[in-house]
């Protein structure tokens, strides 16, 4: 039994707006980095509908870029996120705010 | 195709839709008689000792982080994988094992990195 | 595609990214020297040797004909080989200057450099992309490296806090951007830029969305506003000389990789109100808010978004010549940057990345060291577009094609904006030359004690100097190319 391409597409558009939310919203630097995770996955998801669907497979090749990237850009946030814990002892975001206009 | 679905709907909405009746009647109709001992969290248990939110050694989250990214790299290998076995019929195997050398050797280099910075060290 | 061709087809097309390969050897030879040998002195000018390498590489083909690489991933020819070259001599500048400054607050470690190698990778790839994965993976390899570069000076909570906020937002930016390639490669069925141009299905909302959020993260990356927001924060705390290669390189490969979309895959009249919006709140935020402010890396941070609206001034237009005097607005700006923050590396003191030192406690500075006064002088001055320095050439070439195409009204908000620009550039020269040491409180309370300028950063920034005046005064030759690779490139894309 197949799903429709455009229910793939639904989901993918609810988590993407999910993710997007949780970065406007929340003030903890993990959870911001979660909800960009979210994003890319649900952008994932979408690539990996439209290629199956066009049976084209350039948007999968485009998937295990993504994957990579995700996971070396959550090395390196964790990390900045560790860093800017040890000076502060805080990672709510509301709570760096040393530049100004 | 949508109308497959929609026995399913219903059960996840019964289910749902029950088990939230049931505790919301629980927590209107039920007695309530708090007190001190009933609050703790393990009534009648033994009193947890020490916070739970204690600290993690910073080598944790190094560890977990190298973890994810050779973790993840090994991606880019499943599709070589799959398709190892029609270049070698197709007369490339010279061509697709240079290619994955590279790739291991940078990773590896990586891993070298790694090693000698005592990234995998725990015992500092 | 027959698989036994595919490798040899790919070994004929390795000269195309020899560049890259060489930046991406000597990085790893980098890490390994770091990793296995005690001596680390040596590895910037490892770097500097395999870039040196590439520039040669580049100058070479500077005049080959266009064309495209690794199965149309990636294009070739002297479009490529000129936005190579900005980018690989940003990489030289930046790192000749980062060796006495990273020294001076006892941060030298090996992998910065390795870093700002992998970082000139991801432009290198960004820059000649010819399909929208190439543009994801050089644009990502670029940020992750900036990131940490941003963030190096951990001990300093400007800096972990500058790579916090570049790092949320740039993530943030790139979920948009990825969303927008899903869409765009949804309508036309296609990652490829030249082809794309004739698969967009008639009034198709999802390519049109899918464009809009492709822009939302390419304006992010070229600090464009209304998604400017970050780029004052995060360039007032990254370590100077780093910063200047990220105000730098990295927008002139976003920008090169921007036109190739624009130019490949978008040519439509609709974007150019689009753009022109973009251009104008860019130019005015960047010009008005850099007025007030006291910090000079602050200060060239509003500057630098000011100076991407008159690029984008260019792209709006969407002529061939527009495009072709963007392509060397890059360049002249690149050496006009990387100068200036090189000097105010040269001048910092205050041990925390020039974050918190006023522009007053510079006062009479030129006077103690003449050759970093006169400099700046000529940035300043260039940065205004005072004629003839390469500044005012670089302002003409993007200015005139917009004129022509009917876009008056902004580039006279331009030239007004450059106007008063004129005010916060010169009196860092008027601070530099005119005010005294003697007078100024905050020049005599500072201890200062500012990095050694040795041999190598002099010549470096006295060549950044010269090369204003050169570019400014014979500049044709140099637009006639840019303009050469954009007939040549007309003609690839329709073979």
């Amino acid at each position: 039994m197949e799903v429709a391409l455009n229910w793939y597409l639904g989901l993918s558009a609810i988590l993407f707006s999910i993710g997007t939310l949780g970065v406007l919203l929340k003030r903890n630097a993990i959870v911001l980095l979660m909800s960009v995770e979210l994003m890319l996955n649900a952008v994932n998801l979408t690539l990996v509908a439209l290629s199956q669907s066009m049976g084209d497979a350039d948007g999968q090749l485009l998937v295990f870029f993504t994957i990579a990237v995700a996971a070396a850009e959550a090395a390196v946030g964790l990390a900045i996120v560790i860093a800017i814990f040890r000076r502060k002892l805080t990672v709510d975001i509301t709570e760096i705010n040393l530049f100004k206009f | 195709m949508f109308g497959d679905f929609i026995p399913l709907f219903i059960m996840i909405a019964l289910a749902t839709g029950l088990a939230l009746t049931l505790l919301k009647a629980a927590e209107i109709i039920g007695p309530k008689r708090p007190n001190r001992i009933k609050r703790t969290p393990y009534e009648s248990g033994m009193d947890p000792i020490g916070s739970a939110r204690e600290r993690y050694s910073v080598k944790f989250y190094l560890v977990a982080m190298i973890f994810i990214v050779f973790d993840v790299e090994v991606v880019f290998m499943y599709p070589w994988a799959v398709s190892f076995h029609d270049f070698i019929e197709g007369g490339a195997a010279f061509g697709v094992m240079v290619v994955v050398t590279i790739f291991t050797v940078i990773l590896l280099i990586g891993l070298v990195y790694d090693i000698k910075k005592g990234g995998l060290d725990f015992e500092q | 595609m027959d698989l036994s061709q595919a490798f040899s087809t790919m070994a004929a097309d390795l000269p195309a990214i020899f560049s890259m390969s060489v930046v991406t050897v000597a990085g790893l030879v980098m890490i390994l020297q770091e990793s296995l040998s005690e001596n680390d002195r040596p590895i910037p000018w490892i770097g500097v040797g395999a870039l040196a390498v590439a520039v040669v590489w580049e100058l070479v083909h500077l005049g080959d004909p266009a064309g495209t690489a690794f199965f149309e991933s990636i294009r070739t020819g002297g479009f490529a080989s000129y936005i190579n070259l900005i980018v690989l001599g940003s990489g030289i500048v930046t790192i000749i200057l980062s060796v006495p400054y990273l020294d001076h607050i006892k941060h030298a470690y090996g992998e910065v450099y390795a870093m700002i190698m992998f970082a000139t990778v991801g432009m290198l790839m960004l820059g000649t992309a010819n399909s929208l994965v190439s543009i994801f993976v050089g644009l990502e390899t670029m940020s992750v490296c900036l990131y940490v570069l941003t963030g190096l000076i951990r001990e300093d909570e400007g800096s972990v806090e500058s790579a916090l906020k570049y790092f949320l937002l740039g993530a943030f930016s790139t979920g948009f951007f990825l969303y927008g390639i899903a869409l765009m490669y949804g309508a036309t069925g296609t990652m490829y830029l030249p082809e794309m141009q004739g698969a967009v299905p008639e009034g198709s909302i999802m390519f049109w969305a899918g464009v809009a959020l492709f822009l939302i993260g390419f304006l992010f990356k070229v600090s464009a506003a209304p998604f400017h927001m970050w780029t004052p924060d995060v360039y007032q705390g990254a370590p100077t000389p780093l910063t200047g290669y990220m105000s730098t390189a990295s927008k002139a490969a976003a920008f090169a990789s921007l036109i190739l979309v624009l130019f490949y895959a978008l040519p439509d009249e609709r974007w150019s109100l689009v753009l022109s919006a973009v251009a104008l709140v860019t130019m005015i935020i960047g010009n008005v808010l850099a007025v007030s402010q006291d910090n000079v890396k602050r200060m060239l941070a509003y500057s630098s978004i000011a100076h991407a609206g008159y690029v984008l001034v260019a792209l709006a237009a969407g002529t061939t010549e527009a495009y072709a005097g963007a392509m060397f607005y890059l360049l002249i700006y690149a050496i006009m940057n990387l100068g200036a923050f090189g000097v105010m590396a040269m001048l910092e003191w205050d041990g925390k990345e020039g974050r918190v030192q006023s522009l007053d406690s510079l006062a009479g500075i030129g006077h103690e060291k003449p050759l970093l006064g006169v400099a700046m002088g000529v940035f300043m001055f260039s940065l205004t577009g005072f004629p003839p320095l390469g500044g005012f050439m670089g302002k003409y070439a993007v200015f005139a094609p917009a004129v022509d195409a009917g876009l008056t009204w902004l580039v006279l908000i331009g030239v007004l904006m450059s106007a008063i620009s004129a005010y916060y550039y010169l009196r860092v020269v008027v601070v530099f030359w005119l005010a005294d040491a003697e007078d100024t409180p905050e020049a005599q309370a500072a201890s200062r004690s500012f990095v050694f300028a040795g041999i190598p950063v002099k010549a470096t920034i006295a060549l950044c100097a010269v090369a204003l005046v050169v570019l400014g005064v014979y500049s044709g030759g140099l637009l006639e190319m840019t303009f050469g690779f954009f007939e040549e490139g007309m003609m690839a894309a329709t073979p």
